[in-house]
């Protein structure tokens, strides 16, 4: 038995300050999406085709690589924001819900920094 | 661990089927479905940095016919979460909520999402002629 009061039992387990963060992240996200991925489109429907000097010269113009590293960068912190809730709704047991989250955001990590690997390599030429 | 036997509100079978919810849960389906597209993404992006011969085989792959099933199914789950998401974002502004027009701007949504996905395919292959 405590002999904390009521109060400060609760004190600090409320809001933790960051209530509509995760849900402004993800609208963020996705309105910067509406003409990154429809310039992505666009673009994979141009290079339909095209050989590998095409699509590397395509990709190396400043524009474009500018375009490609928003476009990574919006798209995978989406997608963690995105499977995060899923996560959450389906997955109740603790431990495996917390190895998935990890999962998904070290895989969402992981794949955003090699995806701007890869677009600096092409655009600088290394 | 007590997590496994906490009570559940009532599901999915309790309620009429209305087309809001279908277009819903196929809004969520197409997210994750995009989600492990972006591997692919990732690899046809890394193939490209590798060279011309990586270059071709990722090209390969893509063009074979279960790289096209994948990629239709892609361009179409990409179209139907981008149409529906411009859906939630004008629910975010509190316009179009009421049920007749919700139930109409997910018919149109779909729609969309098939005539888009069609004309971005005719207009890749037409780039091949």
């Amino acid at each position: 038995m405590s002999l904390k009061t009521q109060l400060a039992v609760v004190r600090g387990l409320g809001s933790a300050k960051n209530g509509t963060h995760h849900w402004w992240g993800q609208r963020v996200t996705a309105v910067a999406l509406v003409p990154l991925t429809l310039w992505f489109v666009y673009s994979v429907i141009m290079l339909t085709g095209a050989g590998y000097a095409e699509v590397a010269g395509w990709l190396a113009s400043p524009l474009n690589t500018v375009l490609m590293l928003l476009l990574i960068a919006a798209t995978f912190h989406h997608v963690q924001l995105g499977l995060q809730v899923v996560i959450e709704d389906y997955i109740h047991t603790e431990i495996t819900k917390l190895t998935t989250l990890l999962f998904v955001k070290f895989a969402s990590v992981a794949l955003a920094v090699a995806s701007a690997y890869a677009v600096l390599k092409i655009a600088l030429g290394a | 661990m007590t997590t496994d036997n906490r009570p559940l509100s009532p599901h999915l079978q309790v309620y009429r089927f209305e087309w809001t919810m279908a277009y819903s849960i196929v809004h969520r389906i197409t997210g994750v479905g995009l989600a492990v597209g972006t591997i692919f993404m990732a690899y046809w992006l890394l193939a490209l940095a590798g060279g011309a011969d990586s270059f071709a085989t990722a090209q390969d792959l893509a063009g074979s016919i279960i790289g096209r099933l994948l990629l239709l199914g892609w361009t179409w789950a990409l179209f139907y979460h981008l149409a529906n998401g411009i859906r939630h974002l004008f629910w975010d502004a509190g316009k179009g909520l009421d049920l007749g027009t919700a139930a109409k701007s997910g018919h149109f949504m779909v729609a969309s999402s098939v005539v888009l996905t069609g004309l971005a395919w005719i207009a890749g292959y037409s780039m091949m002629m």
